[in-house]
């Protein structure tokens, strides 16, 4: 049984139907990628995950458990976490209190210094700047400090929403060794991408999405070698 | 010098200008100049004008000063001279042209004020030789090692605000005749308003000298309290807490009635901006209609509580039995009001509270409910709070109960900003789809904000009530609401102390300058602007928002990371 079941679902923002029954599964340890054009539905896949959309058809298991009933924040609990898209860190608090924020849906204070440490070692620049302002933080290292808050409530499953937005290229690639890294150590992750070439290389598995549907999906190395994924999401003909 | 000084200075010199001619214009100048500072010497009226002169010297002096403290000097007087030049040309168009027609405050007393009663030839070459004058103190001031310049400044501050001040130190210190000789001495012969010459240098001398001591062995003292060790800083800011309390305790023992009234007004909007505070402050709830549980908590109070027979209920409860249905009924219309605008942020949240405010002002004064709550015509003959046999009834038995509100409303607003709920509150201020997906519910997190800050404002409006023994519509307006937001921006947005601050500068300092009672919303206007400008983190700010303007400081001291709240 997978760990996260996406089975047929509708979502709709108002009369725009954005999600026609899609359907996706995210294996427990896998790195699975959403690639599609804007607008496809990728991020609107993401937030019906989260529950900050309610579905109006279809169902999302976690672990067996159907999701979609819960609430935002119950679904945080259950640990379905979302880095979201921009990063979207408190600007005005420090590092570490976004991180004791990421943290919010725990209760034992010895986990959260220990899971802050292990982001710290994740990512040592957020130690050295654990007293800056988040809003004072580079790009890159905003998306860290966005990476670590998500972490920080220690996922079941992690969705990751265009972590490379708006990054360097040599920071786009930092972060992506870093999931690989979170990826090696076990955690499970959902990641909606644009940046299809880079998300493909990191990814286990991935689904294609184009207007709301799902309308391929492979392992991520044959999606590489797709005629048609070359053609219109890498760039290669 | 580079000539982009003499030109700052020259602006600086104009603007302070019109802000001298503005002061007098008005009228403070003249009705001011009915009060003496220093008896003989110098009226407010005459501080008012010295003051700005004195400001924009300084202000010019540490703007232009460098490294040359001769130019800071220079261009202090050039703008001290700039600004008398504004006056004197005031003086000489209101002399040539009637100007009362339009500017009815342009009275022969404010010229007579201006030339020092000379004809006018000689009274324009005073102002202008003053206005270099002052402007030089100013630069000299300026000139001076920070420690001696402080102590000058607090000097002069304290003096003033004796002078501003005497006739309720006069009053307040009468019971005490050991004291009340020395101030009587200060004050000169009792016909006289303002301090003598001699008081007058004995209270700068003294506070300069104090002030100068403090500012040496001060940074000593806190250095040796940081050396201490945890336990050591804990006993002392404990002991000074202590202090602190003991002090407020006896504080309506000292003051006497008048005082302790004015402390109890500033202690209800403490009481109030907590409150808002929680709202505002903590949660980043804009409320524009806090006005409504304050009413709510009086009317509610009112109604339950009096015995003037002149509403359709009767209830007849003592205060202690209706205070908790009034914070409880407040608490109830938190709610009710929390739940449409749960999905409402900024100006749109802002403006539905401002309605809500309105709507329950409206339902107080209209016919409709007059049978059950006396519309227009109020509550009157309102139930006093008892403790045992004593009726709280005089100024100084209700500061106890007001007192021990505002210790409550502390220790509530405390106890939850460091608690889960006040995490989720401030990740909620900074980002309201974040804190949903850090697992936050956005629900109960905005209810609770608006039920606390309800609560807070129910009891104040509760005793309020019972402190007046009415309960008048009209006491519920916007003004209201505008007030205790202003304080707290004053004090400093999610700060406690800031809430204290603020309402002893907007609240406290007005209601004892009644007197000039007419320019205290100009003063409060340009109070607010100049904060805006200068503080606007306020007075006493919470870290987060220190941090946020004051960046370079924020990395220097790192912020010891608070253990997560179990």
């Amino acid at each position: 049984m997978a760990l996260l079941e996406v089975e047929n679902v509708h979502t709709y923002y108002g009369n725009i139907h954005a999600l026609k029954g899609v359907s996706l599964t995210v294996n427990e340890g896998e790195i699975v990628t959403l690639i599609g054009a804007n607008g496809a539905g990728k991020s609107t896949m993401l937030k019906t995950i989260s529950g900050l959309l309610r579905p109006r058809e279809g169902t999302i298991r976690l672990a067996g458990e159907e999701m979609s009933h819960y609430k935002a924040h119950e679904i945080v609990g259950k640990g379905v976490v979302q880095v979201p898209e921009g990063r979207k860190i408190f600007g005005r608090l420090t590092v570490t209190e976004n991180l004791e924020m990421g943290a919010f849906s725990k209760v034992d204070g010895a986990a959260i210094a220990e899971d802050m440490q292990r982001v710290f070692a994740l990512f040592p620049r957020l130690k050295e700047r654990r007293h800056q302002l988040g809003g004072t933080l580079s790009g890159g290292e905003q998306q860290m400090l966005a990476t670590g808050r998500g972490l920080m409530a220690r996922p079941r499953v992690l969705l990751m929403d265009e972590p490379s937005m708006g990054l360097a290229p040599i920071l786009v690639q930092s972060i992506f060794a870093t999931l690989q890294q979170l990826h090696r150590a076990g955690t499970t992750i959902l990641l909606v991408e644009q940046n299809a070439r880079i998300a493909l290389q990191v990814a286990d598995r991935g689904y294609v999405i184009q207007t709301g549907e799902v309308i391929l999906s492979d392992t991520a190395e044959n999606l590489r070698r797709n005629e048609m994924v070359r053609k219109a999401y890498l760039g290669i003909s | 010098m580079a000539k982009s000084n003499w030109l700052g200075a020259i602006r600086l010199g104009l603007i302070g200008g019109v802000i001298a001619v503005l002061v007098a214009l008005v009228g403070m100048v003249e009705v001011f100049g009915e009060r003496d500072i220093v008896a003989g010497v110098i009226s407010m009226g005459q501080t008012l004008l010295v003051l700005t002169v004195l400001l924009v010297g300084y202000i010019t002096a540490s703007r232009t000063a460098g490294s040359q403290r001769l130019v800071g000097v220079a261009s202090g007087a050039l703008a001290g001279l700039l600004t008398s030049a504004m006056l004197v040309v005031l003086l000489l168009i209101g002399k040539a042209v009637n100007l009362r027609p339009v500017l009815i405050n342009a009275s022969p007393v404010l010229y007579k004020i201006l030339t020092f009663g000379q004809d006018t030839g000689t009274g324009v070459l005073i102002l202008l030789a003053l206005g270099l004058v002052i402007g030089v103190v100013a630069g000299i001031i300026h000139w001076l090692p920070p420690r001696v310049r402080g102590a000058v400044i607090a000097g002069l501050l304290l003096v003033g605000l004796i002078g501003l001040l005497q006739d309720l130190l006069r009053v307040t210190l009468a019971p005490f005749p050991e004291v009340s000789k020395a101030v009587a001495w200060m004050f000169g012969s009792k016909g006289q308003k303002g301090l003598s010459v001699a008081g007058a240098i004995v209270v700068f001398t003294v506070v300069a000298a104090v002030s100068y001591l403090w500012a040496a062995q001060g940074n000593n003292l806190q250095r040796r309290v940081r050396a201490l060790p945890p336990s050591g800083q804990r006993a002392v800011r404990w002991g000074s807490l202590a202090l602190a309390f003991a002090m407020l305790l006896v504080w309506p023992q000292v003051a006497g009635p008048y005082l302790s009234d004015v402390s109890n007004q500033v202690g209800l909007f403490i009481l109030a901006g907590l409150g808002l505070n929680i709202v505002v402050g903590f949660a980043g709830l804009l409320d524009l209609g806090y006005v409504a549980f304050f009413a709510i908590g009086a009317y509610v109070m009112g109604v339950m509580t009096t015995t003037g027979g002149e509403i359709a209920t009767n209830f007849q409860w003592t205060f202690w039995e209706a205070l908790p249905v009034a914070v409880g009924a407040s608490v109830l219309m938190g709610v009710i009001l929390g739940i449409p605008v749960l999905k409402m942020r900024g100006d749109y949240l802002a403006i539905v509270t401002l309605g809500f405010g309105e709507i329950i002002r409206i339902l107080a004064i209209s016919d409709f409910l007059k049978p059950y709550e006396g519309g227009s015509l109020g509550i009157v003959l309102v139930g006093k709070p008892t403790l045992g046999s004593l009726v709280m009834e005089t100024p100084q038995s209700l500061y106890y109960l007001i007192f021990a509100g505002c210790l409550l409303a502390v220790f509530i607003s405390w106890r939850l900003r460091d608690s889960r709920v006040g995490r989720a509150w401030k990740a909620m201020r900074e980002d309201e789809d974040v804190a949903q997906a850090m697992g936050m519910n956005l629900v109960t997190t905005k209810l609770l904000a608006f039920a606390t800050g309800a609560a807070f404002s129910g009891l104040a409006g509760a005793i309020f009530a019972a402190k007046l023994s009415t309960v008048y519509p009209h006491s519920f307006t916007l003004l209201y609401s505008i007030n205790v937001l202003s304080l707290i921006i004053v004090g400093g947005m999610g700060s406690l102390p800031g809430v204290f601050v603020g309402a002893l500068v907007l609240v406290g300092l007005p209601e004892l300058l009644r007197e000039f009672s007419e320019y205290r919303l100009l003063m409060y206007g340009a109070l607010l602007i100049v904060m805006m400008l200068t503080r606007p983190e306020g007075f006493w700010p919470e870290a987060t928002h220190r941090r946020e303007f004051h960046e370079e400081e924020a990395v220097v001291e790192p912020v010891p990371s608070s253990a997560p709240a179990p």
